[in-house]
């Protein structure tokens, strides 16, 4: 192997270390649901090329209300999807969509996109 | 008395502090008929509650906006039609975007194309400056990159800052990295001519890549919208005006958003009925096929139930509005159809793992190719090859067939059964409904009607039948007994006068009497008569033990102390009962029939429908254990009932049908949901959902051979024993080709038809 056979193996390894830890190993935004006044938890989460906050902490029992504000016209995040609830919503662009749901057991629930790329999770306590 | 009052939310636009917020919040509490406002700031929303009759949700918007701010229309209260016509503007602008794109893509493309080729040809390259060619090629590749493929670039780097990968990402890399290559050979061919490589630049690959993608995605819009159709069409059914009788009995068309409950609304024939009601005034024949799938119209008088978005065929009559807005038969049948859509099948969650690490997971592979093209392939060619099999990895890998493989039946699949009147719940109903080999039937009200009719009128000689049948129903117009309602629906068939009958009086447990052309008429059982002093002739007697025989309820009939006639009263089987049976059978599926009834009867009606194994005098509560019972043979049974006794023995099933727009109850514990009350939606649900997991299996199975084949092939595996490469552009032309092909798939089922 001549030098930039090792250069282009190291790098490639060191990139393909990279990526795998990147999506896969590292640490995730999260945020808990603020409760209004009426009882209901109320999450505002900005679709743009993945769920921001994209891991919810949610108290079981209580409705849920997921405003998904979609900040972007990519056909990726137009679908939403969170099987465990059985929803399925289109999601505008520019647009906010309200998904409501009432978590009756606890554990933790993924929503994704319609393609099951983009990836969230409802963490229900 | 207090006053109803009714809640509504408002999203409130403009708000830029907590001042604007408790402005807004004045400005609604006084509006007349508001008794409480409340703005949430950080939500951006008002909760009001109001008086109906005093303010309306346009009051309540005139109110903010007079305060100077803006209300946002709120997806979830705009009806359903309105929403989906919003989500279809959009979708049309996002189409015609998205065909321009393509559009410029491949014009430029075209011109791209021929120019790269040129190389081909040494005698013209000798004349052309190499340099300059390809600074045009780079000013032709710039708007193909930064025009058509822009939302690539621009989603991969947004998914990358959320980490999270998506198919945008592939084709961003891919055409990112053959870009770059591009422009660096021509910018510094320096650089790579003192390496001893070819300056070699891929504008053609980028172009192309990205003009191909782009032709896939033309291809699947269009063919997605198709998916939801039959959803679209339910919706759209839903009428936009009713005409309300006002307290003055002035009749007034209002938009049907303004319809409210105990409102009576007028129908003519040949229109929609509004919203859901109970008829106060008149009859007509309905045309539910909409809600129910049932080609025949319905006749309706007063009493009965009527549903919005159903036509009325015959007369025009009015009714009560029962049900508005969400709560109403159509309404709940578009959420359940939607629900469905959302849900996952079981099929699909190996598809889901896949997918969740798919995109990085290609990625690493691809970047490995390229390390192991670079370091194992001749050292002259060894750059471009590890880039171009980089490239060609990354584009085929794209999983977006593997995502839509399974959804696009789902959605294809649960509108088509909307149509049909077959509710599915779920996809995993719908996956259940593919395994079984066992239907129980329980045979009230699935294999027979589920109400007593006459089957027999038997007279003595001399006796006029017809007369006497007018005679009886006179009579028996008075009662409300079920066996007196059955009497009646049969004289009414038959059609005659409407005779008058006097001194009614019912006997409790036995019968009934009156006076009809001025003679005492006795009907009911052997006892009535008994009491009443009349005898029954011997031939009368034989008669009735014939109509015993066969587990029909007998009713006698006396006029002016003579025994004259008798009635036989039975459940009795649906017309379309042995058909769908035999048709169930046909599918390979065994019939089985459960009934509280005793074994004679049991066996009777099996042997009309052409049941062979039955279960006779199952107590209600012994339903589900009979289920279980089959289970317990290692059958997987779907179990179809009625009756809110049922709802145990539905859950129990693998899959559980109710069957009628039955009881709530029922529907619940049921997987699907017939809207016909009779067997052929059980042949339906079975036929669809056999026909639905056929697709999804043939859509998985193509998109995993695609992905899991074609990566090694565009990695170069082939390369070494056969010299086979996968040229990029092949590799996007196959990845476009991949989804619309799954897509077209799914959309077979549409042309699903049991008749
Ligand atoms: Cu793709």
């Amino acid at each position: 192997m001549d030098t930039p056979a090792i250069m282009v193996t190291v790098i490639g390894l060191a990139l393909a270390g990279f990526v795998l830890w990147y999506f896969f190993f590292s640490a995730r935004q999260t945020a808990n649901a603020v409760s209004s006044s009426s009882g209901v938890q109320e999450v505002a989460i900005t679709v743009k090329g993945g769920y921001s906050p994209d891991v919810i902490e949610v108290e079981r029992g209580k409705p849920v209300q997921l405003s998904f504000y979609r900040d972007e016209e990519n056909s990726c995040s137009e679908e939403l999807l969170m099987p465990d609830f059985s929803i399925r919503r289109d999601l505008p662009a520019f647009k906010t969509t309200l998904v409501e749901l009432l978590p009756k057991e606890a554990g933790t629930f993924t929503f994704t996109c319609g393609m099951g790329m983009l990836r969230g999770s409802l963490v229900v306590k | 008395m207090e006053p109803v009052t009714k809640t509504e939310t408002l999203d409130i636009e403009g708000m830029t502090c907590a001042s604007c917020a408790s402005f807004v919040e004045k400005s609604l509490s006084r509006t007349p008929g508001v008794q409480r406002a409340m703005v949430n700031f950080a939500t951006e929303k008002a909760t009001v509650d109001y008086v109906p009759t005093q303010a309306s949700p346009a009051t309540l918007k005139e109110a903010v906006i007079n305060a100077g701010y803006g209300v946002v229309e709120r997806a979830p209260d705009t009806s359903a039609a309105e929403r989906s016509a919003e989500i279809d503007r959009q979708k049309a602008v996002a189409y015609q975007k998205l065909k321009r794109r393509f559009g410029v893509a491949v014009g430029l493309a075209l011109i791209i194309m021929p120019l790269s080729m040129l190389m081909l040809w040494p005698a013209i390259m000798q004349r052309i400056n190499m340099q300059w060619l390809n600074y045009a090629l780079l000013l032709l590749t710039l708007p193909v990159l930064l025009y058509c493929g822009r939302e690539f670039y621009v989603s991969a780097w947004n998914g990358f800052k959320h980490r999270a990968a998506n198919m945008d990402t592939l084709i961003a890399v891919g055409t990112g990295a053959a870009f770059l290559y591009s422009l660096a050979a021509t910018v510094v061919p320096g650089f790579f001519t003192s390496r001893g490589l070819m300056p070699e630049v891929y504008y053609d690959t980028t172009a192309t890549i990205i003009a191909l993608i782009l032709l896939g995605k033309v291809l699947e819009l269009r063919a997605k919208t198709q998916t939801s159709a039959a959803m679209r069409s339910l919706i759209g059914l839903q009428a936009k005006t009713a005409r309300v009788v006002r307290p003055d009995g002035a009749e007034v068309d209002v938009p049907i958003e303004q319809v409210q409950l105990g409102d009576l609304v007028v129908v003519r024939p040949g229109e929609k009925v509004a919203t859901d009601g109970l008829i106060t005034e008149g009859s007509s024949a309905l045309d539910e096929a909409m809600l129910t799938g049932e080609s025949l119209p319905v006749q309706k008088q007063v009493g009965d139930p009527v549903f919005g978005a159903t036509l009325n065929k015959t007369g025009s009559f009015r009714f009560r509005v029962t049900k508005v807005g969400a709560d109403t038969m159509l309404s709940q049948i578009v959420k359940l159809v939607e629900d469905a859509q959302g849900s996952r099948a079981p099929i699909q969650r190996l598809a889901d793992k896949v997918s969740a690490i798919f995109v990085p997971t290609v990625v690493v592979i691809a970047i490995l190719t390229f390390v192991l093209w670079f370091d194992l392939a001749p050292a002259g060619t060894r750059l471009p090859l590890a880039l171009v099999n980089f490239v060609a990895v990354l584009i085929i890998a794209c999983p977006c067939a593997l995502g839509l493989a399974t959804p696009t039946a789902i959605m294809v699949s649960t509108g088509k059964g909307a149509e049909h009147g077959v509710l599915i719940r779920n996809a995993e109903a719908l996956e259940k409904a593919y395994q079984v080999n066992t239907v129980l039937l329980d045979k009230t009200g699935t294999i027979t009607k589920g109400e007593p009719s006459v089957t027999d009128f038997w007279t003595l000689p001399g006796q006029e039948a017809g007369q006497l049948l007018q005679v009886v129903a006179a009579v028996e117009r008075q009662s409300e007994h079920p066996l007196a309602e059955a009497v009646v629906r049969h004289a009414e068939a038959q059609g005659g006068a409407n005779l008058p009958a006097t001194g009614f009086r019912a006997v409790e447990g036995k019968g009934a009497a009156a006076t009809v052309n001025g003679q005492v008429v006795l009907i009911g059982n052997r006892r009535l008569l008994a009491d009443e002093g009349v005898s029954l002739s011997p031939t009368l007697i034989t008669q009735a033990e014939q109509l015993l025989g066969q587990a029909k309820t007998v009713l006698y009939i006396a006029v002016a102390g003579q025994a004259v006639g008798l009635i036989g009263v039975a459940d009795t089987v649906r017309a379309t009962s042995a058909a769908a049976i035999k048709k169930l059978q046909a599918l390979g599926i065994e019939v089985v029939m459960m009934t509280g009834d005793n074994a004679e009867t049991a066996a009777q009606v099996a042997g009309q429908v052409g049941i062979t194994r039955y279960f006779a005098e199952v107590l209600p509560a012994d339903k589900a254990g009979k289920v279980k019972e089959l289970q317990a043979e290692g059958r997987t049974v779907a179990m179809v009932g009625d009756g809110i006794n049922d709802a145990p023995a539905l859950a129990q099933a693998d899959i559980g049908l109710a069957i009628g727009s039955g009881t709530d109850v029922a529907m619940e514990a049921a997987g699907i949901t017939l809207m016909r009350s009779d067997l052929g939606g059980v042949v339906t649900a079975i036929e669809l959902s056999r026909q639905t997991i056929r697709t999804i299996k043939q859509n998985l199975f193509f998109a995993f051979v695609y992905n899991t084949l074609g990566i090694p092939v565009a990695a170069g595996l082939l390369y070494p024993f056969f010299g086979i490469l996968l040229s990029p552009m092949l590799a996007a032309g196959a990845m476009a080709l991949s989804s619309v092909s799954v897509l077209t798939n799914s959309l077979r089922l549409r042309s699903f038809n049991n008749h």
